[in-house]
């Protein structure tokens, strides 16, 4: 069965160092794949493209059409690669919204790995303190190993020790690692009648199984 | 008008009011609350003079909306017109006590002389909750065990109650007792909440997707799983479910004069200023602007994706639009689109699918040709709560209460 990857880059610019880190790491995680025989696709989202939708998202409550692909692409996928710019210590407002206006559900249990570009290396951390929590908070899955790309590391002045293929093909292993002898993110259609009415099969089971009171 | 169209008792058409006071950006004025409700009443009595059938309002609690007690409003305008049929567009089956919805539209449906339905909703105003006492994290069970409730009260004389949000009843007998003894229509609004459908399914009662504001694709899934409920509990096909469908639209004799003279009240309105262009919205959304036959031609189609169904609602009165724009739009209506989608919808409707609802079918499905019950009280000797039934038609001597 084909693993589909959605990769949604958040960066402002084209081109942009978010788009060459999302491809790297997507070019990564096919290799991974590949040598575990494991057939794959992938589609990558750029939501500059859609920054206009995910603002009338914001207030009118539904997807324009362009939006409304990239989420379902997303809700659909087997695996999410999330490359955002980091500023002013954090993810980026135009990631956040698209995060905001995506189905609360579109990403649980999903696999994701993280990955963030800036400036300097000292904004390194923001995966952890600011993705991170944002992404459990989402009940998805986060890999362990996230990608931080400064500006150095396209140049000359790159890390030496931890170089940032390395932290690439480490963070992209595990992603690999998690889509292989999976079957795949069993999606629950909410609007099943096994999904809403909790297991049961009547309305009887709403009325009969109604909380306390708050 | 043509007389075969309005003898026609497969769809109603109307219009549906979310009673916002909203400043109109063209003049910089911003009505009164005593100008508004007036306006309401003038354009509640145009629709039934244009020959609409449906006049329906919403139920707010806060500032700029003016409903907050649509059953009043209602009944005014029930007493000043003959034909019309009034109803709400929500009325808030979470934060009000289901006890006063039972007697506040009883009390409706008798001065109206069972010209009025109603629509249960849960609300979109969060701080709405917290003020009735309620939370809003319990929307959902607050509005199952309410109209749980409220479904008994019009229909069982008396009532033993225990519940998990609302002080116990024993012994309780909501009055008036329903006209005829017949429970008013009760329609369910939602716009994306799968249990609402199925509750909807699950008493036979109708559905209603607002169908504004969202492209139509997402209330598609709703009614698609409403329709397939209503048959899981046996009240017969999916056709025959009771499906309602709002929408929207503005119009001039031409095309681009309804553009432009729409554009600015679009451009500031609340729900969807600055966002999308017009002309976005429009393709996105049932929101059609333009001419009558534009609007025949998108909501005469809306059966292909909905099926055949019993009431569609036109929001025309908001977004700060002056009254004498909002009774063109009635007179557009009225003349030009609903006497063309009657004869339109009324083709190759399978003859299996159900006209729409009233009180008149209502007493003939639950008495035939016999005489309606008209309950009539006993002397007050407080019997429902001893015992016997405060109705001089109930033998029983033994209440609910005294089976305890």
């Amino acid at each position: 069965m084909t693993r589909r990857i959605a990769v949604v880059a958040a960066g402002l610019s084209d081109p942009s160092s978010t788009r060459m880190l999302a491809d790297k790491l997507v070019q990564a995680v096919f290799a991974e794949l590949d040598a575990r025989g494991i057939e794959r696709e992938a589609r990558v989202f750029e939501l500059r493209d859609v920054a206009h939708d995910i603002t009338n998202n914001l207030l009118t409550g539904f997807a324009p059409k362009d939006l409304a692909e990239v989420n379902e692409y997303v809700a659909n996928a087997d695996a999410l690669i999330a490359v955002t710019p980091i500023f002013s210590t954090s993810y980026s407002g135009l990631f956040k919204s698209w995060l905001d206006v995506l189905d609360r559900e579109a990403i649980e249990g999903t696999p994701v790995l993280l990955g963030a570009t800036a400036g300097t290396a000292r904004h390194s951390l923001a995966i952890d303190y600011a993705m991170r929590p944002l992404f459990t908070y989402l009940h998805a899955e986060p890999v362990s190993t996230g990608v931080f790309a400064a500006s150095s590391d396209w140049g000359a002045e790159a890390d030496q020790v931890a170089p940032l293929q390395k932290r690439i093909d480490r963070a992209a292993g595990e992603l690999a690692d998690r889509l292989t002898g999976s079957t795949g993110v069993e999606k629950v259609d909410p609007f099943a009648p096994e999904a809403y009415l909790g297991g049961g099969s009547s309305f009887e089971d709403l009325l009969t199984n109604l909380p306390s009171r708050g | 008008m043509n007389d075969n169209n309005t003898t026609w008792q497969g769809m109603q058409f109307g219009l549906m009011s979310v009673s916002d006071i909203t400043r109109n950006p063209i003049t910089g004025e911003t009505p009164s609350e005593a100008q508004r409700i007036r306006d309401a009443v003038t354009i509640a009595k145009h629709a039934e003079e244009a020959g609409l059938d449906v006049f329906a309002i919403g139920e707010h609690h806060n500032p700029p909306f003016f409903s907050s007690s649509p059953t009043t409003l209602l009944a005014a305008i029930a007493a000043q017109t003959e034909r019309l049929l009034v109803s709400t567009s929500t009325t808030l089956i979470t934060t009000n006590d289901p006890v006063k919805i039972a007697e506040d539209y009883a009390m409706l449906q008798h001065v109206s002389e069972g010209r009025m339905d109603l629509m249960m909703g849960r609300g979109n105003t969060g701080p709405v909750y917290p003020w009735f006492g309620k939370d809003i994290r319990q929307g959902l069970p607050l509005a199952i065990e309410n109209y749980q409730l409220l479904h008994r009260l019009w229909r069982e004389d008396v009532v033993d109650f225990e519940g998990k949000f609302r002080t116990a009843l024993n012994g309780f007998t909501s009055t008036p007792r329903p006209l005829d003894d017949v429970a008013p229509f009760v329609w369910h609004g939602s716009i994306r909440t799968p249990e609402i459908a199925e509750q909807a399914a699950y008493y036979g009662d109708g559905f209603f997707a607002n169908n504004i504001f969202w492209p139509k694709e997402h209330y598609q899934r709703l009614i698609n799983l409403y329709r397939q409920r209503y048959a899981h509990y046996g009240h017969g096909a999916p056709e025959q479910a009771i499906v309602g469908l709002g929408g929207q639209a503005f119009m001039a004799k031409k095309s681009q004069d309804a553009i432009d003279q729409f554009r600015p009240y679009f451009n500031a309105a609340p729900v969807y200023g600055n966002g999308p262009s017009m002309e976005d919205f429009t393709e996105m959304t049932p929101l059609t602007v333009g001419s009558p036959q534009q609007v025949i031609d998108r909501y005469a189609a809306m059966r292909d994706h909905f099926g055949d169904y019993q009431r569609q609602l036109f929001l025309v009165d908001h977004a700060g639009l002056p009254l004498k724009m909002v009774l063109e739009q009635i007179d557009f209506l009225g003349q030009d689109v609903v006497p063309v989608l009657r004869r339109e919808l009324q083709k190759n409707r399978p003859s299996n699918v159900p006209d729409a609802p009233t009180h008149a079918a209502l007493v003939k499905a639950k008495y035939g040709d016999k005489e309606p019950r008209q309950p009539r009280p006993n002397a007050n000797r407080g019997d429902n709560v001893t015992g016997g039934s405060p109705y001089q038609d109930t033998e029983s001597s033994f209440g609910s209460a005294a089976n305890k």
